[in-house]
């Protein structure tokens, strides 16, 4: 059996890509305050129209994520970032 | 224990530099005179705004760090609404972690202010 799998024989070599693990950032670096003061560093986390980024692209544990969407919010009351845009960066 | 609040109000650009400082005195007078303890405060200046509010584009930025009761919150608020020079207000309970950042990052400056002097 095993002999036998092992002939298979593709047209085109399977391309097997080696993923990047996402990581979180602020377990990684041990962040553990957010700070809605420096838009620069929350902009990371949005996209071009000010969104933010789901967790599943950006890798933020839940924990984080949570803590970065009530900085951003905070940010974009206090006018540090704001609530639409386009072309944002 | 009581809570530390931090709060940062955006004061209208048309404001002299003078009625600016009258404005802050008010408001940290307002903390004072309700049992509240000022454990810091920021001067950002003149900022541009992300987005135009009540048709202004830059504001005044003043942040206060204090100690106090959560129905000082309720009184300061209701004066920065009172307030026409205030255009933007924003106050919340930090918490741990938020009041060793803000630590950490006093400590710093002031490390840096020494090296530079």
């Amino acid at each position: 059996m095993a002999q036998n799998e092992s002939e298979i024989r593709y047209l085109t070599p399977p391309t097997v890509e080696v993923k990047k693990k996402k990581y979180c950032r602020f377990k990684k670096n041990r962040i553990k305050y957010i700070d809605y003061k420096d838009p620069e560093f929350l902009k990371k986390f949005l996209n071009d129209q000010g969104k933010i980024l789901p967790r599943r692209i950006t890798g933020t544990s839940l924990k984080y994520q949570r803590k970065v969407a009530k900085s951003i919010k905070r940010a974009r009351h206090i006018a540090l970032l704001p609530y639409v845009t386009d072309l944002l960066k | 224990m009581l809570n530390q609040y931090e709060t940062v109000f955006i004061a209208t650009p048309v404001l002299s530099e003078n009625q600016m400082k009258e404005a802050v005195q008010k408001f940290k007078k307002i903390i004072t005179e309700n049992e509240g303890d000022i454990v810091h405060e920021e001067n950002w200046g003149l900022k541009k705004l992300a987005y135009p509010i009540q048709k202004k584009s830059t504001g005044f930025y003043y942040l206060i760090e204090f100690k106090g009761e959560g129905s000082l919150v309720e009184k300061l608020e209701v004066q920065y609404r009172r307030d026409e020079r205030i255009i933007r207000f924003l106050t919340f309970r930090m918490e741990k972690f938020a009041i060793e950042y803000a630590e950490k990052k006093r400590k710093q400056k002031e490390s840096g202010k020494t090296k530079e002097e």
